[in-house]
């Protein structure tokens, strides 16, 4: 909503000395945010001169050389506008006036002297929707009655200041002047005047007007029927208003009803009496029913629109916009007014489908009943005035609403109580007083009556917040609630991993959860349905993610795309999908490493399978799951290396996966874990409790064999724990070789194993035996040949 | 006497010629050892005297002491020269380049989330989460925003079916909270978590972070709307600057009844007006409000007794106001470079 400093002041005196930013940023105060605030015209030093003389100019066809009276001084200026004649009265910008064009000096045009310009419209900087034809082709044509030398602007009534409001949703109210004026007369402590309603009536017309309102999404509908109009050019005022609020004029009659519509906030429908017969239908549309829109716009409604019918057909839709066959035109000499309140909602649905425009966005957020009667009464007023009208004595009405000013009790120590305050009961009273709220006192509560008008107030919480607004937040003093002591919580799990897995060297990173739907069933081959959006920005983000692995590589590439090659990232966050008809998200951590890792003091090593198992190994068992998780091969999804990947277990629940990736999906060598911590975290993990420390040395013994390639370390490895027993605490592998002087089909492996008792010293004797037994039991089980031992 | 004073003057002249721990070893076997000359003056004594005895005697023990005493001096200070020639010959360039030890680097995001959340959990908040993938019903209609409400406008959302949508506010999380608490327990948290909206242009991306803080008590425990003054000068101050100062401006959410947005003093030119700010030396950090009773009522607490305030920063624009990121795109581009930047405590 954009308010004019010249149409406020019809119903608000403000001081001349209160600039614009000053109301401005007094608004913003109360809660009344703008876009922009300042001057209608921001161009300068233009006045109004009188054309002397006029001659070709010696070098061209198309200028000439004037000399303009300018009241303190004739002024020689060049002029290339072809409507330029002596005696006309003209906008002349003086040198150094500034333009939206730059700004005017004094020098030579084609070798002649110009000191100024004769302007056009369009150079004041008038937006171009308000310009006619002769507003851009030729400098503008004058009345007589302008003063020479004095002020153009002010003589073309321009002179005007405005600020463009974005309103909170809440503040219909605010979208006319006169709410705006009740804003202001509440913050500057003054009263809103009166708005002249007059008009006289045709008495005894006998109108055959017949109304049926036949859907309950419209509360209240007047009609009036308006005969003998005579249409031309809005007032200079009316005009200049619309121009100011962002509406184009266009004739005195179709201005007239903006007018109203700004003035008042209540939208208002002309029809074409002519064309529209007499009788006038408000009812649900029909499904799949058809109307031509004043733009031209063939569409097709459903039952969620209303309409406005003829006994014949649809003509217009409600509060959105009229149909062609009833528009006011050129020719119309009588007219039917409508002034209605329809449902906010269907409103809504209907304007988002065919055009958002003024009218829609008041209905969408409410009218006072009051206003509705008002606007048909202004309307009238105007039309008589400025369109020779006669203007009907019945009207039709048809009034579902009760208006009644709602009555909310309220105390003192409410107010202060949510507020943190101590405002006197008398400041209160002052505070709705100014509002335009009247206040008595029953039982020592006072009986607040909020103005019809203020649709957004309607129970205690709502005054609190206008006390609130007109007392002045910011005279608030902050100070911290009396709260008991105690110590608050949060998800320490998530920041241990974080802390962990950045001391290993990973760079954290964050990603959207939007994807390709054809990318979400990648990395994966678990079972589910994709989660797509019903309207999504485009086809690249049409879904969410199941796995977060789709998203880190696209981190992955972008750095590789900045020749950044070392990439060791991760992140935690949802992938979502839907099962048996049920939506789902789940809590993932991923990893994705390449590159060069650095790890321990000074080494650094290209990234392979063994090292991203060593993180999650030192992750796992960080977060206390030593022991309980085994890495075991399957099938895998088609990105990953069949032969270099491996799912991750914890209590022989599949929890994760972690491998290289396929050739094909990326030419690096590229890593990639994905765990689900939820799956993780399903398995719970004890206190961390102090173990004893063995009194007693431990003894190492090594020992290789050879045996089949294929065989699983690990499976050797439970080999060796069941026959080491008890005192055989460590297990480890120290080497791996195949290569010369092994067979083919053959690989070597070394284990380091750590003997222990805890209640004595172990003899050579003692270990021994069990050595050579744990020996055995893997020479025995894969055929092995012993290489080595000690 | 006289064998006595050459062993002496043939001493003094050795330990003159001694520079080396080897050369002073041999020189304690030459006077010291089995034949050693002083040793040898030893075993002269029997054969003397008993007048002699007593005055030879003496004189050899006084050598043998003289010899010992120099031998221990000249052997650190032998020891000390031998140590310092072996520094010498391990001297390094110390300005030669380190070895590398890579940490990685927590996101900035997370960065600030952490010292938000000891901030909160310091007054007593506990950090709670919910869905991203929320019901229409917790999102909007038990935060007092009913199907056709038209603030829902300001949120344009991502439905997946007619009930399920990506949240658009971390807010879903206190209709949740509360439901669980049904109306029996104060409450004090702050929600960090993501959010999406369907918008894409210059200044929204359609997946962002909010903060959402939330206390409900009892009404006479005072959470006013001084109290949420308070509260929120603390959180501006301690995580933009302690210097800031507030501007509470009323707005309009249909969650809370009074609203209001929350600007903080342009921390950039400190209030003069810039292109951060865009010359209004302010520059708008919070939404907050009194929680709306209609909003407590339909989860479970009685307005009448209960109350609270609410509050919401954007999390990605604290985060960028903190450290200075002009450009919201960087944090979700994650160039390893930016990244690293990171790695490393802020100044206190």
């Amino acid at each position: 909503m954009i308010l004019s400093r010249n149409f406020v002041r019809d119903y608000l005196p403000l001081d001349d000395d209160l600039s614009i930013s000053d109301i401005a940023l007094d608004m913003v105060k109360v809660g009344n945010e703008y876009d922009s605030c300042g001057p209608l015209i921001h161009a300068t030093n233009l006045v109004v001169g009188q054309v002397l003389e006029v001659k070709m100019h010696p070098d061209s066809d198309h200028l000439h050389l004037c000399r303009v009276d300018v009241g303190t001084e004739v002024l020689d200026i060049v002029c290339g506008a072809p409507n330029v004649r002596e005696g006309l009265k003209v906008i002349v910008a003086l040198v150094d006036a500034k333009l939206p064009g730059g700004v005017i000096k004094s020098g030579k045009i084609r070798g002649c002297v110009s000191n100024g310009m004769l302007c056009s419209i369009q150079e004041l900087g008038l937006d171009h929707k308000f310009l006619k034809k002769e507003d851009i082709e030729g400098i503008a044509e004058l009345g007589d009655d302008a003063v020479i030398g004095s002020d153009a602007i002010k003589y073309l009534g321009l002179d005007d200041e405005v600020i463009d409001f974005e309103l909170t949703a809440n503040r219909g109210d605010e979208l006319s002047i006169l709410g705006l004026a009740y804003e202001l007369g509440a913050i500057y402590n003054k009263k809103v005047g009166p708005i002249d309603l007059s008009y006289t009536v045709e008495k005894n017309c006998h109108d055959k007007l017949k109304v049926e309102v036949e859907t309950k999404k419209c509360s209240l509908y007047l009609a009036k029927r308006v005969n003998h109009l005579k249409i031309g050019p809005s007032p200079k005022f009316i005009r200049n208003r619309l121009i100011a609020c962002g509406i184009r004029p266009i004739n005195n009659v179709v201005d007239i009803s903006n007018y109203v519509m700004l003035e008042t906030g209540q939208p208002l429908h002309f029809y074409d009496a002519t064309h529209l017969g007499d009788t006038i239908v408000v009812r649900d549309a029909r499904e799949g029913e058809e109307l031509v829109t004043l733009d031209g716009v063939a569409r097709t409604l459903d039952s969620d629109d209303i309409v406005i019918a003829s006994s014949k057909e649809a003509i217009g839709l409600a509060g959105v916009m009229g149909g062609a066959t009833t528009e006011v035109m050129e020719d119309t000499t009588s007219i039917i007014i409508e002034s209605a309140i329809f449902d906010a909602v269907s409103v809504r649905k209907t304007s988002k489908k065919v055009l958002r425009s003024e009218a829609s966005n008041r209905f969408e957020k409410g009218l006072d009943p009051k206003r509705t009667y008002m606007a048909m009464d202004r309307a009238c007023h105007l039309l008589e005035k400025y369109a020779s009208a006669l203007v009907s004595d019945l009207c039709f009405t048809y009034d579902k609403t009760c208006v009644q000013d709602k009555v909310i009790e309220i105390t003192a120590s409410d107010i202060n109580l949510v507020l943190g305050t101590k405002i006197s009961e008398d400041e209160i009273q002052n505070i709705f007083s100014r509002l335009g709220f009247n206040t008595s006192t029953l039982d020592g509560k006072m009986m607040v009556s909020v103005p019809s008008r203020r649709l957004d107030i309607s129970i205690k919480e709502d005054l609190i917040e206008e006390v609130g607004r007109i007392y002045g937040i910011n005279n608030i003093k902050g100070k911290l609630p009396l709260l008991g002591i105690r110590s608050g919580s949060y998800d320490k799990t998530t920041r241990f991993i974080r802390n962990k897995l950045v001391d290993l060297g990973l760079n954290e990173v964050l990603t959207q959860i939007f994807l390709p739907e054809e990318m979400v069933h990648e990395y994966t081959l678990d079972d589910f349905e994709t989660v797509r959006l019903m309207d999504p920005l485009s086809v690249e983000k049409n879904a969410l993610r199941y796995s977060l692995i789709p998203s880190l590589m696209k981190v992955y590439q972008y750095n590789r795309a900045r020749n950044l090659s070392d990439i060791c990232i991760f992140e935690m966050a949802k992938g979502f999908y839907k099962k048996e008809n049920t939506y789902s998200e789940e809590y993932k951590l991923c990893i994705v490493m390449s590159g060069e890792y650095y790890f321990s003091l000074g080494s650094k090593k290209m990234v392979d399978f063994y090292i991203l198992k060593g993180v999650i190994e030192e992750l796992l068992h960080a977060l206390g799951y030593e022991n309980r998780y085994r890495f075991v091969t399957g099938e895998y999804p088609l990105e990953f290396h069949p032969y270099q990947s491996a799912y991750i277990e914890v209590a022989g629940k599949r929890i994760g996966i972690l491998g290289k990736l396929h050739p094909q999906k990326v030419k690096d060598d590229v890593y990639v874990a994905e765990i689900s911590l939820d799956k993780l975290f399903v398995n719970k993990v004890g206190k961390n409790k102090y173990s004893e420390l063995n009194k007693y040395p431990s003894i190492k013994k090594d020992f290789a064999v050879i045996l089949d390639k294929d065989i699983p370390a690990d499976s050797i490895i439970s080999v060796i724990k069941k026959a080491g027993g008890k005192k055989l605490t460590g297990v480890s592998v120290f080497d791996v070789y195949s290569g010369k002087n092994i067979d083919e089909d053959k690989k070597s492996i070394a284990f380091s194993l750590t003997f222990e008792d805890y209640s004595k010293t172990l003899t050579d004797e003692e270990v021994n035996v069990l050595f050579e037994k744990v020996i055995a039991a893997v020479l025995e089980q894969y055929q092995a040949v012993l290489r080595d031992h000690d | 006497m006289r064998q006595v004073e050459d062993v002496r003057s043939k001493m003094l002249y050795d330990y003159e010629t001694v520079i080396r721990l080897d050369e002073l070893n041999e020189l304690k076997v030459k006077y010291l050892g089995k034949k050693g000359l002083i040793t040898e003056l030893n075993s002269q004594i029997k054969n003397l005297d008993k007048e002699e005895k007593k005055a030879f005697g003496q004189a050899v023990n006084e050598l043998r002491g003289l010899f010992l005493e120099k031998y221990e001096k000249l052997k650190k200070r032998l020891e000390e020269d031998k140590i310092r020639e072996q520094l010498e010959g391990e001297k390094i360039d110390v300005t030669l380049p380190a070895t590398k030890i890579r940490r990685g680097s927590k996101h900035p995001m997370s960065l600030a989330i952490e010292e938000i959340e000891d901030l909160f959990v310091s007054m007593g908040y506990d950090v709670v989460s919910g869905p991203e993938l929320e019901s229409d019903e917790y999102c909007f209609e038990r935060l007092n925003l009913p199907k056709g409400h038209p603030a829902r406008d300001m949120q344009d959302s991502f439905y997946i079916t007619p009930d399920y949508l990506l949240r658009t506010q971390t807010s879903s999380v206190q209709a949740r909270y509360m439901m669980e608490r049904q109306g029996k327990t104060p409450i004090r948290i702050i929600v960090p978590g993501k959010t999406y909206r369907r918008e894409d242009d210059a200044t929204h991306a359609p997946q962002f972070s909010q903060i959402e803080g939330l206390v409900v008590d009892k009404k006479e425990n005072h959470v006013s709307l001084a109290d949420l003054k308070g509260t929120l000068e603390v959180f501006a101050r301690h995580m933009l600057g302690s210097n800031l100062d507030l501007r509470f401006r009323p707005s309009y959410f249909p969650f809370t009844e009074p609203s209001y947005e929350v600007d903080v003093t342009c921390f950039k030119c400190h209030g003069k007006g810039c292109n951060l700010c865009k010359d209004t030396g302010w520059i708008e950090v919070f939404a907050a409000g009194m929680v709306h009773p209609n909003v407590l009522r339909m989860n479970g607490y009685d307005p009448e007794v209960w109350g609270g305030f609410a509050f919401g920063p954007g999390w990605d624009r604290i985060t960028m106001f903190r450290y200075g990121i002009p450009d919201i795109r960087l944090m979700y581009q994650n160039d390893i470079r930016f990244l690293q930047e990171f790695d490393r405590k802020d100044g206190e």
